[in-house]
């Protein structure tokens, strides 16, 4: 295992292992070299089906094939899996509650050179405004690995995030259970709370090295589920620590950032502090670039973290 | 198609017919055009052709059927009240707060329903997914839908044709109730859908034209459609409104429900109807 993968990469290879474990459908939509679903697709052809470029009728066909009772796993960029394809997703799959999957690479700035167009940053916005919908953004591989696993058999359609963007490997191979809608101690700390999610778990783990530095103690919680939010173990770090900053590579309009603003303003218990994209759209540069040009870094969080803190 | 058999199916349309406006009526709101003109495809397929159990509306065996032009439920739940899936005075609360029936088919509460729909185009997908997944499984039953002609308007609907024909889903049959109007006017002068028939011939569909309020051609064309090999779609030409006189035909029709004075001529002029073509039915004429 390298020290670095993309969190599309362990979706390819988990879904073909798991293939042969649970019947299941994959679809994809002209896009199964990127999204890694032709991992799957040449181990199992028979439970495949690329719809070409057409993502609209891949959400309502995988709709109708779980509609029969097998989970459909649909995927291609974030942009037009969940973007192009939101009414669908909505009306098909999330209103009569049917066992979709939609689990979309090339999410966030991380797309990197493709740019704006195909940059999604509202996903987790959009897709967490549905009834039903679980929303899931794992941050490496030994997460999204278990967190598919569970997706098996989960009850209702599910939306999970992936990218593009090798990300540091942040948990060993059984090193934690992850399980859906139950956030995860990375670290324990008194000071302040970074709950994080996706590629900026990695980020929030490096932030509290540099804030340990300074003599402050910092927590860091892995919310790899957004919705439904594990408001018990945030609520208890907002009362612990009475501060906590959320990392998300999203805008800062609708995603882990506001769910937790929201728990936290009808609950008290502490300061938020955002970090994410502030409501614009991405742009063409390299992955790495980008994450320094929109401060989705250690020391961006870092940098609010001492904002709450005063210092 | 036996005489008795044509007799009941007209017999079930008529009621069909009947019961739809009744119910649209009492909502005070629906879609009594597009509901009229699908009477005999939806007789025909719940009271003739499709294996559905009332008692086990769940059979993973049974055939499948998304009203993908959904706004047209009430037409289906009166044939699946008929049917026995659930009783007659479900349809009286059709559209009302707490009721079963939804403006829009949700199968999450309605038993026989297979498909939520209701936003065009998509239960079209959604219904060659059903198929799709058949095909690979070798599972026996098929898949029937019905698109309107303004539906066909939405490009997704051309995505599934190509889906479709792409995989060989010789396991779907299409019906387009080709009533000639939609919301704004007529289709043809609102965004024109035609030639229906050489576009479905273009997308690899097996195609039939057909009178769509005629038992006997619904029948044949059904049939056929089951051994042509392919998916295959049966243009249903139909009068939208059909059977109520102020109806047939306009367009103003489509979404609204009529008011006590228009109903009271409605429910003459269906009751009627019924009430002839049951009595032809008991009679054998």
């Amino acid at each position: 295992m390298a020290d670095k993968e993309a969190t599309r990469a362990a979706y390819g290879r988990k879904l073909a292992e798991l293939g042969e474990k649970y019947n299941f459908y994959v679809l994809d939509a002209d896009l199964s070299g990127s999204t890694q679903t032709a991992v799957f697709a040449k181990k199992y052809p028979q439970r495949f089906f690329n719809c070409g470029i057409a993502e609209e009728n891949m959400i309502s066909v995988a709709a109708g094939i779980a509609a029969t009772g097998v989970p459909a796993f649909a995927s291609s960029f974030a942009m037009f899996a969940c973007g192009r394809a939101f009414e669908q997703i909505r009306n098909s799959v999330a209103y009569p509650a049917l066992p979709v999957r939609i689990c979309a690479s090339h999410a966030g700035v991380t797309v990197g050179e493709d740019g704006a167009t195909h940059q999604f940053c509202e996903d987790i916005a959009v897709m967490r405004a549905l009834p039903n919908m679980t929303v899931i953004a794992p941050a490496d591989s030994a997460s999204t690995e278990a967190i598919l696993e569970q997706l098996m058999t989960l009850q209702g359609p599910a939306y999970m995030r992936l990218g593009r963007y090798a990300v540091p490997q942040v948990y060993a191979r059984g090193e934690h259970k992850f399980e859906i809608g139950k956030g995860l101690v990375v670290a324990d700390g008194r000071d302040i709370t970074l709950a994080a999610n996706g590629i900026m778990v990695s980020a929030a783990i490096e932030a509290r090295a540099l804030l340990a530095e300074k003599g402050i103690d910092a927590a860091v919680l892995d919310i790899h589920t957004v919705k439904p939010l594990d408001e018990a173990l945030i609520l208890h770090y907002a009362a612990k620590t009475g501060r906590i900053v959320a990392a998300e590579e999203h805008t800062v309009i609708g995603g882990l950032g506001d769910a937790i603003c929201s728990l936290i303003a009808q609950n008290g218990g502490a300061k938020v502090a955002k970090v994410g994209v502030n409501d614009k759209f991405g742009t063409s540069a390299s992955a790495a670039v980008l994450l320094e040009h929109y401060g989705l870094t250690a020391a961006g969080i870092v940098a609010r973290a001492l904002e709450l803190l005063g210092k | 198609m036996e005489r008795n058999t044509l007799l009941m199916l007209r017999e079930r349309a008529a009621r069909i017919r009947m019961l739809s406006v009744e119910a649209i009526y009492g909502a005070k709101s629906g879609h009594p055009g597009g509901s009229l003109s699908i009477a005999e495809i939806i007789a025909y397929l719940y009271f003739d052709k499709m294996k559905v159990d009332p008692k086990n509306p769940r059979d993973p065996e049974r055939d499948r059927f998304v009203l993908s032009k959904g706004h047209c439920c009430p037409a289906l739940y009166a044939a699946l009240a008929m049917r026995g899936f659930f009783d007659e005075s479900e349809l009286k609360k059709l559209r009302k707060l707490g009721a079963m029936l939804q403006g829009h088919p949700d199968m999450k509460s309605i038993p026989g329903i297979d498909m939520s729909t209701g936003s065009l185009g998509q239960g079209f997908s959604a219904a060659c997914g059903m198929a799709a997944r058949a095909k690979r499984e070798g599972m026996k039953w098929r898949v029937y839908t019905i698109l309107g002609d303004g539906e066909i308007e939405e490009g997704q609907v051309w995505e599934a044709a190509m889906f479709a024909n792409m995989y060989k889903l010789d396991n779907i049959t299409a019906f387009v109730d080709f009533n000639g109007y939609q919301i704004d006017g007529a289709v043809t002068e609102v965004m024109d859908p035609t030639p229906i028939d050489e576009k479905f011939r273009a997308f690899g569909w097996h195609v039939s034209v057909i009178d769509g309020h005629d038992l006997e051609a619904i029948e044949k064309a059904v049939s056929e459609a089951g051994s042509c090999g392919r998916p295959a779609a049966i243009i249903c030409n139909t009068v939208k409104g059909k059977g109520v006189s102020f109806m047939e035909n306009n367009y103003t029709w489509h979404g609204k429900a009529p008011k006590d004075e228009e109903y009271a001529i409605a429910e003459k002029e269906l009751r009627e109807a019924y009430e002839k073509a049951a009595e032809d039915s008991k009679n054998g004429r």
